[in-house]
């Protein structure tokens, strides 16, 4: 048998269930490859010796009728977890100790997950490239010296370096399908309202929605039943009947048509992502889907809606950091003025590069011209997927403009950085599923993602054609470990 | 339109971040460059188009009236940088 650390969720279970592991053992394993790969820096929070107690009660007394038996798993700090730290990547939360559970990770440890730790992310999950992190860089498995994307970077890499079977993300313009694509594995943002926002620290409430990251679509349908459900502590979360994904997933997607839209084709994209797409498109006519030619006319506005809103949200979202109730204070003379040096100290470049941006545009004067502005753009960007939807029944495109890039190298230049999500975020914009994943590498040997864009509730299409497609790309990550040299 | 110093530093008054002259500099040049890549927006007639506010197309539920956690005071206090025992800590803010 292969490595417990390099099996599917999926083969994990089964051998749980079939005896031939342990949750012990396999707790074990993660732990002791996370002690050897401590250069990628992929855990914020380690919860190793909790996770041993806790698999060996497991082991105990198991119960194998549930859907994740004994399963170690590690989140993204993003997610509040009860009387374990959850930093957001900052400074101002790096001593802060939930007192409560985020509903989604509760949905893991109620079907049997155990975690194992917090890993890495942007701070506030700001960023596409994890350099924004109060705890350094994460390096991508793939490559040293090479980000694993952003902003759920730590969450990437430990999937990609087999420090956790599978994990969760979270993406408010590309946070999950982004590192993804870099990192050659599989990451899907569900339709807004699906997964509970409850004990998510809040970036940009309208558009922030966690999701799965796995090794094969089949984890993704595993873990993404587990996490959605209809959440009163959420006021946007919404009642819909959830399937049983993972049951219902099947590779025949026979006659389904498959849009491609003109707009993505954008200026200055390289020649190995239109060839990538191009494969997409014979890899999906293969599978027996129907490819349609699509327009979303509105696709160049994206970029500059989101960040308006975005930013705007942030900024009304982070000003419960006041150095009062929970988090890092600095002293000052007033209160003003501890305000003032708490929030300058206690964020990063970036966070308040948008707090700023999200005042400005929200201040007296500038409403109209600017938040209003974009949200009648985001109105027009969601008609043009509706409409596209009364021809095609999901859409492809490529996940990012281009492979991942050196550390450093786009950290200067914020719109640069931004340009990263061109093809992700209208996805949030309109507030459906999507899915990237792997279909092959660049010039260097760097994975490339497709993404595939859903109706809003029909995460079953989006991973259907996904699995089926996944079989025909048979893309395999080539990671020779050379953090552990 | 350009964002210059004085607004840069109007803004971080609002948004309660102290800025040295070095950061509202940078500061500047940056949201200068975002700004110029946002205005794009202005090349769209929106006259007739309805803002969208939310995606969730439902209207906010209502609740009961009961109080459905109690005797969580020690828990919300517990991340306070300072307290008393029953009151979060500030500096002073009256004479």
């Amino acid at each position: 048998m292969s490595e417990i650390t390099s099996l599917t969720l999926y083969e994990l279970i089964k051998n749980i269930k079939e005896k031939k592991i342990s949750s012990n053992e396999a707790a074990k394993s993660f732990v002791d490859r996370a002690e050897k790969s401590k250069k990628i820096n992929a855990y914020v929070t380690e919860n190793f010796e909790n996770c041993l107690k806790l698999s060996k009660e497991f082991d105990d007394k198991p119960n194998f009728d549930l859907k994740l038996p004994g399963i170690p798993i590690a989140v993204k700090d993003l997610f509040c977890t009860n009387e374990v730290k959850t930093t957001a990547g900052s400074n101002i939360l790096n001593n802060f100790v939930p007192t409560y559970e985020s509903t989604v990770t509760q949905n893991i440890w109620n079907e049997g997950g155990i975690l194992l730790g917090k890993l890495n992310c942007d701070e506030f999950a700001m960023g596409s490239s994890n350099e924004t992190s109060f705890f350094g860089n994460v390096q991508n498995p793939i490559a040293e010296d090479l980000v694993p994307g952003g902003s759920s970077g730590g969450s990437s890499a430990a999937l990609a370096a087999n420090l956790t079977p599978v994990t969760i993300g979270t993406d408010t313009g590309g946070s999950i399908r982004q590192p993804a694509s870099f990192t050659g594995t599989v990451g899907l943002k569900p339709t807004y309202g699906s997964c509970s926002r409850y004990g998510i620290v809040a970036f940009a409430s309208s558009l922030d929605q966690a999701g799965p990251m796995s090794k094969d679509v089949k984890d993704s349908s595993i873990l993404l039943e587990v996490i959605s459900s209809f959440d009163k502590k959420d006021s946007t979360s919404i009642d819909f009947k959830r399937n049983n994904y993972s049951s219902k997933l099947t590779r025949n997607i026979k006659g389904l048509k498959i849009g491609i839209p003109k707009e993505y084709r954008v200026d200055g994209m390289p020649d190995e992502i239109e060839k990538l797409w191009k494969k997409g498109i014979e890899y999906a006519k293969d599978c027996g889907a129907k490819i349609i030619d699509i327009s979303l006319p509105h696709t160049s506005y994206a970029l500059p809606t989101y960040y308006i809103v975005a930013p705007a949200e942030a900024s009304s979202n982070l000003a419960r950091y006041d150095g009062v109730k929970y988090g890092l204070r600095s002293s000052g003379k007033n209160l003003i003025d501890m305000y003032e040096k708490t929030r300058s100290e206690g964020f990063g470049e970036e966070v308040k590069r948008r707090v700023m941006i999200g005042t400005y545009v929200l201040s007296s004067g500038y409403y109209d011209a600017y938040y209003l502005k974009a949200q009648k753009v985001r109105q027009l960007i969601k008609q043009d997927f509706d409409q596209a939807y009364n021809k095609v029944d999901a859409i492809l495109t490529p996940s990012t403009p281009s492979s991942a890039f050196k550390i450093g190298e786009k950290s200067n230049d914020p719109v640069s950085m931004y340009l990263n999500d061109i093809f992700t975020v209208p996805v949030n914009l309109a507030g459906l599923p999507g899915i990237s994943i792997p279909a092959g590498v660049d010039k260097n040997n760097y994975p490339l993602g497709l993404q595939i864009i859903g109706k809003p509730f029909d995460e079953q299409t989006v991973l259907n054609i996904a699995y089926s497609m996944e079989e025909k790309i048979n893309y395999k990550n080539n990671i020779a470990d050379w953090w552990m040299k | 339109m350009t964002i210059d110093l004085k607004t840069v530093k109007h803004i971080s008054k609002l948004a309660r971040i102290s800025l040295d002259e070095k950061k509202a500099e940078k500061l500047a040049t940056d949201m200068n460059s975002i700004f110029e890549f946002i205005e794009k927006l202005n090349e769209l007639n929106t006259d007739n188009v309805e803002p969208l506010t939310s995606i969730a197309e439902t209207t906010l539920r209502f609740r009961d009236d009961k109080i459905t956690s109690e005797n969580i005071r020690e828990k919300i206090l517990k991340n306070s940088p300072e307290k008393n025992d029953d009151f979060f800590v500030v500096p002073k803010v009256v004479e």
